[in-house]
């Protein structure tokens, strides 16, 4: 397999004016766990279809598993999984005749399928239930199932469209847990959609960020953060207006919480500059320095500030 | 891909026959086509059921109505229950969910109406006693081939019709306009000018009854392969998704 699970190059899919999707450049490597993540309406369930081969793209290429998903989509669903929009299960029917089911559809042989349906089911904590109808499980259970559904052909690739989205957060919690455990054991790639950030900064390795169509940033969670101004709190005494100045002319802070009532300063400092000079800078200068923090800045802050910057450049 | 047809064959079965919500239904409506079909007729009618192809044939296509609900669920009720983007992202061949989903109704259909003409012998036999009574071979070619492509061409339609409807419900009303003009069309011929109608008398008894029943079987295996390649040019991923 190539070295990137997922390769698009200015990959667009127009619904007559409106577009879905627009020169979408994204390389994903194989073996981690990649978040797909954008408001609602951002492209992201487009995207996937455009990935499984469902749609056809008005625009570019796009290779997964090293596969074009104009001309070669049966061969990229067969080695992918994918849990959608919803759960899609059968849910007159059992777990277990759901898991057949698929089984077949992928076409493994009798004993493998039996063997694997009772390992995932067992993993997940279903196989005492595996002969009741799905449409008496709660949505949780019904979620899992799904997954071990996408999971049952042992796919390199699996696609997971808001996966924990109406769950509440305890299922949501535990479905997670699951969900990097079997990624874990099967060694497989992941592609997640997500508007839930804190899921995405926990899971993901890799994080792209999508908005109406167009792609934003990409990035590892902390790599993104690395990149948004962090606010840096201080508490001295003695910081004059013309230390101030100072920090201004040689550090470019921007002053965001005055602290000449009570000491304590709050300042953004430019993407990736290092505390430690600055506050050489103030001890230099006489200042004294009884505390400096640097705030957390959180996925979910990247990602409103990308979203409203990309509002603004509008 | 034969295994794929058998593949979705069996989910539509399995969903059909096992599932506790609609397996019950299924089997009910199927023992009250069998009853009427394979008990009741052929005692009112006599031993005239073995000879009598016109009595037959009227009947032959009855086990369509088993299939309805099925066909016109095949598409439009998995997207109303949301799993037939997830059909759609396996690796089933568009050709294997479209045949499975049609054989699956065809087989049902036909596996009724071949048990009934069985069950319908049987209890003559058991009723007329005397020797054994059978079909004579072309009869029962005739019966079976008949009921089969009647069964196949209504599923097609369901299927077709299924496929460019929102919901399961909306595709059944539309069968079932079809089906009543089918059903009305021969009373329909009294609306007919009088002079027309005898000549249209006239012509058919003109005509021997093999010759009616080839020129049937003829039209609908026609029916049967225009309908089927229409769905096959309806059938395609991306429509499905975005209808």
């Amino acid at each position: 397999m190539s070295q990137y699970a997922i390769r698009t190059e200015h990959l667009s899919r127009a619904f007559g004016a409106l577009r879905a999707v627009e020169d979408l450049t994204l390389e994903v490597p194989a073996g981690i766990l990649f978040g797909f993540l954008g408001p609602n309406g951002a492209g992201k369930t487009t995207t996937i279809r455009l990935l499984l081969g469902l749609l056809p793209p008005t625009a570019g290429t796009a290779f997964v598993l090293g596969y074009d998903v104009r001309t070669q989509a049966n061969a990229i669903r067969a080695r992918c999984g994918a849990l959608l929009e919803h759960a899609g299960l059968y849910e007159r029917l059992s777990a277990a005749d759901n898991l057949e089911f698929f089984g077949r559809v992928a076409r493994l042989p009798r004993d493998e399928r039996q063997a694997r349906i009772r390992q995932l089911l067992t993993d997940l904590g279903l196989w005492e239930r595996r002969g009741e109808p799905v449409v008496t499980w709660s949505r949780g259970m019904k979620q899992k199932l799904a997954i071990a559904r996408a999971l049952l052909h042992r796919p390199d690739l699996l696609f997971l469209d808001e996966p924990t989205a109406g769950l509440d957060a305890v299922s949501a919690a535990a479905l997670r847990e699951d969900l990097v455990r079997l990624a874990r054991q099967e060694g497989i790639t992941i592609f997640l959609t997500t508007h839930n950030l804190s899921e995405a900064e926990r899971l993901c390795q890799q994080v792209a960020v999508i908005r109406e169509g167009r792609l934003l940033a990409v990035g590892s969670p902390e790599a993104l953060r690395r990149q948004r101004r962090a606010p840096v709190h201080l508490v001295t005494s003695g910081l004059t207006p013309a230390v101030l100045e100072g920090l201004r002319a040689t550090f470019g802070v921007e002053v965001i919480q005055s602290g000449e009532a009570d000491g304590h300063w709050a300042v953004n400092l430019g993407p990736q500059q290092s505390v430690a000079p600055l506050v050489a800078y103030l001890v230099q200068h006489g200042v004294a320095v009884e505390e400096v923090r640097r705030e957390h800045v959180s996925l979910e802050e990247v990602f409103l500030s990308l979203v409203q910057e990309n509002e603004h450049a509008e | 891909m034969l295994n794929d047809v058998y593949t979705m064959i069996w989910k539509e079965w399995r969903e059909l026959f096992t599932s506790r919500a609609v397996g019950r239904g299924t089997l009910l409506s199927t023992l009250i086509i069998l009853g009427i079909l394979g008990v009741f007729l052929p005692l009112q009618v006599g031993a005239e059921w073995f000879t009598q192809p016109l009595t037959l044939m009227v009947w032959a296509w009855m086990p369509i109505f088993l299939t309805l609900g099925m066909v016109t669920d095949s598409f439009a009720g998995e997207r109303e229950r949301h799993t037939l983007e997830t059909l759609l992202a396996t690796r089933l061949p568009d050709a294997a969910i479209l045949l499975g989903k049609v054989l699956a109704a065809v087989l049902y259909g036909w596996g009724v109406a071949v048990l009934s003409l069985l069950l319908a012998a049987l209890t003559l036999n058991l009723s007329l006693g005397g020797g054994p009574r059978f079909y004579t071979p072309p009869f029962f070619a005739t019966a079976l081939g008949f009921s089969l492509l009647s069964t196949g061409l209504f599923a097609g339609l369901g299927v077709l019709a299924s496929l460019r409807a929102a919901t399961a419900r909306q595709a059944y009303q539309r069968l079932s306009l079809i089906l009543l003009v089918f059903y009305f069309l021969p009373f329909g011929v009294q609306f007919l000018p009088a002079d027309w109608r005898l000549t249209i008398l006239g012509a058919l008894m003109r005509l021997d009854l093999t010759s009616v029943m080839a020129g049937v079987m003829g039209a609908l295996l026609v029916f049967n392969l225009a309908v089927l390649s229409l769905c096959f040019r309806r059938f395609q991923r991306a429509r499905l998704l975005l209808d």
